[in-house]
């Protein structure tokens, strides 16, 4: 009954196994890819590439395959003069290998769509997710691409930078109550779960 | 027969909502305010009698926008929003932003800064750990345990009170070192804490390790086994208890981790009990660490030697028209990053934490992109409670600790 109280060797070495990569796997995957594939030099010490939407897929598969097993995170960011706009930026680990490797993917706003890495790494179903509800950036053949932070009936993707900072109503010209700066003002015969949405007759939504 | 429900704007066939298989099956919403969710968590659970079948978790109530409103801020200013995400573990956040724009700036707080900074994380990870420890304990039906548990906290936040001046929030690292040091006679109390602390932690222990109440609910009760938990994205305490000494610690050493004795406590079953285990032993450890620290503690500056990046003394104000400017520049401009990414991951109380922080060359940071740990753990729910009993799923989120402030953001 007593609690068996272990101390493993944990996995040490992130550095030297950053090197060890930098050496084997990044050239391997640069001539591979030659086309879509592209190194982005940094100074810190994580790795970059930059991945063409199309080959995702196929890098991804490749990752796997050379034991990238945990996919840390997935983000979004908006990098709004420049075009293409998106990137979505991927995190992955591999354990116990301890390789770290950051893939950037850039979207164009005029499609703003990336094949879904979920079947691969279960963990990405989530935060895919996120990147949507916040972006609207869409993954392709995910299974239940929905808004997962914000209400279902929300309108418009709050981490855009074109997204005033203090929500889609403080853009309406319209009497005070109206761009109440926190609350939308609730009245009656408002129908159910229109929190922060512009009313119809303020000409707002999309 | 089809019967139609009208509630509100809405219209729902009751023949939709029927689940195809057996007729035993029935669906049930479990919060979102409901105590033993830890905050504000919904689960929709598909049971058959007492087994859960299929659990949905939803997420978003506590949605707050942080990573917006940081982007709005200044880098110095934006440390007090990011600090209220992991509201049971602020240090961690400040810590790991913190470390992101430094990696930026190419600047490293002198030796008592560092010192001082890893000995509050880790009294930061301990008074985590109790409050989960009490919290859990609640859960399962002891209700003393929280009481005692509660004590080691309120001492450590007596601590950061003192530091700092704030309890639960302390936005206390800055940009190249600290606020400030920390005041006279303070090392004097963190030592009283950590006499007193490996006393009041076994008698926690002492109520639970041989309770029968307490083994029972939580042995081989929601179990992941380590490819599961890995690929779910599953990282910190949870990850070790399925037998994976992955520690961000010791893996990628950040803040001088690597200057530090300690080891990693790693469970074998994956289950609630090893769960338990693993945060217990880490409290221990991080106390070794916290002695360390102590002892590593010299005189000497806490901040970098840089007027454009910290904040000049305030009685050299009075007579230095320099220091007037740069205080001044500081707090309406603050300072310029340069342009760049860069991800730092840290070992938060509930695991990986990365900050993924954007500069573009300005003042305010263009993107914080945060990888809250318990974002994924709620995600990793499902894979722990399916087949378990209902009332198992109480023990099993409270032993995946997910902090609600960090899931949602």
């Amino acid at each position: 009954m007593s609690p068996k109280e272990l101390y493993a060797r944990p996995y040490t070495g992130g550095a030297e196994a950053q090197e060890e990569m930098r050496r084997t796997l990044i050239p391997e995957l640069l001539r591979e890819f030659p086309d879509s594939v592209r190194e982005l030099e940094t100074p810190f010490d994580i790795a970059q590439l930059e991945v063409q939407p199309e080959a995702l897929r196929a890098v991804a598969v490749r990752l796997k395959e050379r034991g990238f097993n945990v996919l840390m995170d997935v983000g979004g960011v908006d990098y709004l003069p420049r075009t293409p706009r998106f990137e979505v930026v991927y995190h992955f680990v591999a354990i116990p290998g301890l390789w770290r490797l950051r893939l950037r993917v850039p979207v164009e706003e005029s499609a703003p769509e990336v094949p879904t890495l979920c079947d691969l790494w279960p963990s990405a179903e989530h935060a895919e997710r996120e990147v949507w509800d916040l972006f609207g950036i869409r993954f392709t053949d995910h299974p239940n691409l929905t808004r997962i932070l914000l209400p279902d009936n929300w309108v418009g993707h709050p981490l855009r930078k074109d997204y005033p900072l203090q929500g889609e109503r403080a853009k309406h010209m319209g009497p005070f109550s109206v761009r109440n700066r926190y609350h939308a003002p609730k009245r009656p015969g408002d129908p159910p779960g229109t929190c922060g949405l512009p009313r119809a007759d303020l000409g707002g939504g999309d | 027969m089809s019967r139609i429900v009208q509630s509100g704007q809405y219209q729902l066939n009751v023949d939709d909502l029927k689940i195809a298989g057996s007729g035993d099956r029935m669906t049930l919403s479990i919060g979102p305010h409901h105590p033993s969710t830890h905050g504000v968590l919904r689960v929709i659970l598909e049971i058959e009698g007492e087994r859960i079948i299929k659990a949905t978790p939803e997420v978003g109530f506590l949605h707050t926008g942080i990573e917006k409103n940081a982007e709005h801020l200044t880098w110095t200013q934006a440390i007090t929003v990011l600090d209220r995400m992991d509201y049971l573990a602020p240090l961690s956040n400040n810590l790991g932003y913190v470390l992101a724009v430094e990696k930026l700036l190419g600047i490293e707080p002198p030796p008592r800064g560092r010192t001082i900074r890893i000995l509050l994380t880790e009294l930061q990870r301990i008074a985590s750990h109790a409050i989960w420890l009490g919290t859990t304990a609640l859960d399962i039906g002891s209700q003393s345990v929280l009481m005692y548990a509660f004590h080691i906290r309120e001492l450590i936040l007596d601590l950061f009170e003192e530091a700092s001046g704030a309890r639960m929030n302390p936005s206390y690292f800055r940009v190249g070192g600290l606020a400030e040091d920390v005041p006279e006679g303070f090392e004097e109390k963190v030592r009283a804490f950590l006499d007193e602390m490996p006393k009041r932690l076994k008698e926690i222990r002492t109520i639970l390790d041989k309770n029968p109440i307490w083994l029972d609910r939580l042995k081989g009760v929601g179990v992941i086994d380590a490819d599961r938990a890995l690929a779910l994205g599953v990282t910190g305490p949870n990850l070790r208890a399925s037998g994976v000494p992955y520690d961000v610690r010791k893996a990628y050493p950040y803040a001088g981790y690597d200057e530090y004795e300690f080891d990693v406590p790693v469970g074998e079953n994956g289950d609630s009990y090893d769960r338990y285990l693993v945060r217990v032993l880490e409290m221990m450890e991080s106390h070794r660490i916290c002695r360390q620290a102590l002892e590593r503690l010299e005189p000497g500056p806490v901040n970098v030697d840089d007027r454009k990046i910290v904040l000049p003394p305030k009685e050299e104000l009075r007579h230095s028209m320099e220091a007037l400017i740069h205080h001044f520049k500081l707090v309406s401009y603050g300072f310029d990053v340069p342009a760049g990414e860069v991800y730092q991951a840290l070992e938060s109380p509930r695991g990986e934490i990365g900050f993924y922080v954007v500069s573009n060359g300005k003042n305010k940071p263009w993107r914080v992109r945060v990888r809250g740990p318990a974002f994924y753990h709620v995600f990793a729910l499902p894979a722990m409670m399916e087949g378990a009993l209902l009332a198992d799923m109480v023990a099993v989120i409270a032993s995946a600790d997910p902090v609600f402030g960090e899931v949602d953001r």
